[in-house]
């Protein structure tokens, strides 16, 4: 059979691999450059049996799919800037009660309003740190299309397997972007359904007690185990506890759940890198430059790599350091004032040689761009 | 089954102060839940965060401690993603319409399936006694050390304005008129309020000199009038007790299966 | 129909915060706080089983247990 072609935009492309990873819920509120994904899946939850809503609110719709999670339902919200911000109280609730659930970012200018039609990758930090109190938390980006589909179906994946949110972080031009999407036939990628118990009736169910292989099973609201979720300190049966072993072993697991696994979750593409004296690092559409510049150099003879990273959180320390190693100078591509750089120089052994090429206003960080300051860092002038 | 196989017997006794309502507002709930025999595995109680959002943790339905305003929101997502179970929400007063009112009016706009419970102090009582949306004008708190001149919310008529199809106030004097009011809430289809004013003897009592536990809860029959009373009518200053709305309309996850009906058929 | 008899008024002390809100609601004087702030069934005798002590206390820890029908 011929594979299904679309020419989309990238937010659509979210919604498309959001659907092949057997998206059910979906709770929005609009917000430019995100709204493409709550319009889409308004029309194609339905169609299959799923449910979208469009709430009050970003918190409210934050608080919904979590909700809907609980009820066994694999779920999902997108939003921007602003929206984020918002929602990060209940990601936060999220990471402590361990509730699966998707969060696409489509990132605009900021702080504040910003440019809601300018691309900025300036939220890097925020999805890392932006709920408060100790957490882990998993994200994920993407370049084109076909990987903005796939890294969707990871997401979910990932957000089943380590029983957490996990936020796509894309970009306003990529979000916005069209181009070609070969969408994949049923089980071409691997998907990750919700592992439920096996713990029978009138057996003591505990929702927070990792399997040996750490995974923790859940057990639907409806279902025989009636237990307790909370975003307080809990123990094993989700009830509230200040017994500082319990609330110890708690924070050290909701570390370590996603620490523990950095290799498994660390996603990225190699671009040219065969003997690279420089290396690029970037993600998302700044990327796309990043290749570009770096396929020109290579044709002219110069050892131009790029280390394309796929998850940002958690941030793939070894990864870099190993690619890094060997360059002679490293430059991080980003549409930020150097949130991923000040995480690449603490990384590789010599920090010194990591530099940023970067832009803050708005448009579209360019080859020519990264090209420059390659010049200078070569002593080849501007 | 008696009310007590509706609770999670071991974290008794709770951790309400003494002589506080919400603890008959629980012992309310119970009795319409135990009298209309619903299963413990059909209902699920969501609760914000507050001593309201305590209960929760005390009854043996599946239960979602959410956060602080955003009951109603996490209660949403649960009932439209499970239509066959129950929600019940009890939510204080600050919870409810401060930091959660646009929550309550929005899913009472929706007319979804939910019956919130209103726990009403009139006090924030967690956080140690600061006037709530409810409080009113001329009380004393915590952060209204020279006395409000905020005005209060009138619970009823939010709820109706905002499309609540079942709206009813009581008090924890009138607990088996909170219990009966409850049953009808509970089953009816459509977004349900009950109004349950709480005595708050710790907090709002104390600083506003209305005695303890007892007088409080004394106070709460000569302040209030039953719906069509002789009382009510002699007196309209009286805060009005009874069913204030009761009415069919089209419920929310209903009219969303009829969506699903349609997109599907669509498709084919 | 029958008056309702009181078998047992069954108090959980544990629960019980003493609150006084039994005591000042019972129609009969049943109740009364003791030495340590627990409701106690001083005039059980007089019970009339309306459970208002029931329904209203704040920490469920009053039962009434009505003497069951002998004639059904």
């Amino acid at each position: 059979m011929e594979k299904s072609i679309k020419f989309i935009q990238g937010n659509e492309a979210c919604v498309e691999g959001a659907l092949y990873a057997g998206v059910e819920f979906f709770a929005g509120y609009p917000i430019t450059p995100s709204t493409e994904i709550a319009e889409c899946l308004s029309q194609r939850l339905p169609e299959r049996g799923g449910k979208f809503i469009q709430m009050e609110d970003e918190i409210a719709s934050m608080c919904a799919i979590i909700g809907a999670s609980l009820t066994g339902k694999k779920v999902m919200t997108a939003t921007s800037g602003p929206g984020f911000s918002l929602k990060q109280e209940a990601i936060g609730y999220a990471c402590m009660a361990e509730i699966p659930c998707v969060i696409a970012n489509v990132q605009r200018g900021g702080p504040s309003t910003g440019n809601p039609t300018h691309v900025s990758q300036g939220d890097l930090n925020q999805a890392r740190w932006g709920t408060h109190g100790d957490h882990n938390i998993i994200a994920l980006t993407a370049s084109n299309h076909q990987d903005i589909f796939s890294i969707t179906v990871d997401a979910f994946n990932l957000a089943e397997t380590y029983r957490t949110p996990v936020i796509l972080l894309f970009d306003e031009a990529i979000g916005h972007l069209r181009e070609k999407l070969v969408l994949p036939d049923e089980g071409e990628l691997p998907i990750v359904g919700r592992l439920r118990t096996s713990v029978g009736k009138g057996v003591d169910y505990r929702p927070y007690l990792p399997r040996e292989d750490g995974r923790l099973p859940m057990s639907d609201f409806g279902a025989e185990h009636r237990y307790n979720v909370t975003g307080l300190f809990h123990d094993m049966w989700g009830f509230p506890s200040n017994n500082p072993q319990v609330v110890s072993d708690l924070l050290r697991h909701l570390m370590d759940k996603i620490d523990n696994n950095v290799h498994s979750i660390t996603r990225y593409k190699e671009h040219y890198m065969d003997g690279a004296e420089y290396v690029l690092i970037s993600y998302g559409s700044s990327a796309r430059s990043a290749i570009h510049m770096a396929k020109n150099r290579r044709m002219k003879g110069e050892k131009i790599g790029v280390l394309e990273l796929q998850s940002l959180w958690p941030f793939p320390q070894h990864l870099i350091r190993e690619k890094c190693s060997k360059a002679k100078a490293v430059i991080v591509v980003e549409m930020n004032s150097g949130q991923l750089m000040y995480h690449v120089k603490a990384a590789v052994d010599d920090p010194g040689k990591v530099f940023l090429s970067n832009r803050i206003d708005g448009k579209l960080i360019t080859p020519a761009d990264i090209k420059g300051l390659l010049r200078i860092i070569q002593g080849r002038g501007v | 089954m008696a009310i007590k196989d509706y609770l999670r017997q071991r974290f008794f006794p709770h951790m309400w102060c003494p002589g506080c309502g919400h603890g008959t507002v629980l012992n309310s709930l119970l009795r319409a839940v135990e009298e209309l025999g619903i299963e413990k595995n059909d209902i699920v109680m969501t609760s914000g965060i507050g001593c309201s959002a305590r209960i929760s943790g005390y009854v043996d339905f599946h239960s979602l401690h959410s956060l602080h305003g955003r009951a109603l929101a996490f209660a949403t997502g649960v009932k439209l993603s499970q239509p066959k179970l129950k929600l019940l929400v009890p939510m204080g007063d600050g919870d409810a319409l401060a930091i959660g009112g646009n929550h309550f009016i929005h899913a009472a706009r929706r007319n979804i399936d939910i019956t919130a419970i209103v726990m009403n102090n009139k006090i924030y009582g967690m956080t140690g006694g600061q006037y709530s949306p409810l409080s009113g004008v001329g009380k004393k708190a915590t952060t209204a050390p020279y006395l409000t001149i905020d005005n209060d919310f009138d619970v009823v008529e939010l709820a109706k304005a905002a499309g609540a199809t079942f709206v009813a106030r009581t008090t924890t004097f009138h607990a088996t008129e909170a219990t009966d009011f409850l049953k009808k809430a509970i089953m009816h289809k459509g977004f349900s309020v009950v109004e349950i004013l709480s005595q708050c003897p710790t907090h709002y009592g104390r600083k506003n000199k209305e005695g303890d536990a007892p007088q409080m809860v004394a106070n709460y029959d000569k302040i209030t009038a039953r719906l069509g009373s002789k009382k009510l009518e002699e007196n309209p200053a009286l805060i009005g007790r009874g069913i204030f709305v009761d009415r069919q309309a089209p419920e929310y996850c209903e009219e969303y299966d009829k969506i699903i009906e349609y997109a599907m058929k669509g498709r084919k | 129909m029958a008056k309702k008899k009181l078998k047992e008024l069954v108090i959980n002390r544990d629960w019980c915060k003493g609150c006084g809100i039994c005591v000042a609601f019972c129609p009969k004087k049943v109740l009364e706080l003791d030495k340590e702030d627990k409701s106690v069934a001083v005039r059980p005798q007089d019970c009339i089983c309306c459970k208002l002590c029931e329904i209203r206390c704040p920490d469920l820890a009053i039962e009434v247990v009505i003497e069951p029908d002998k004639e059904k």
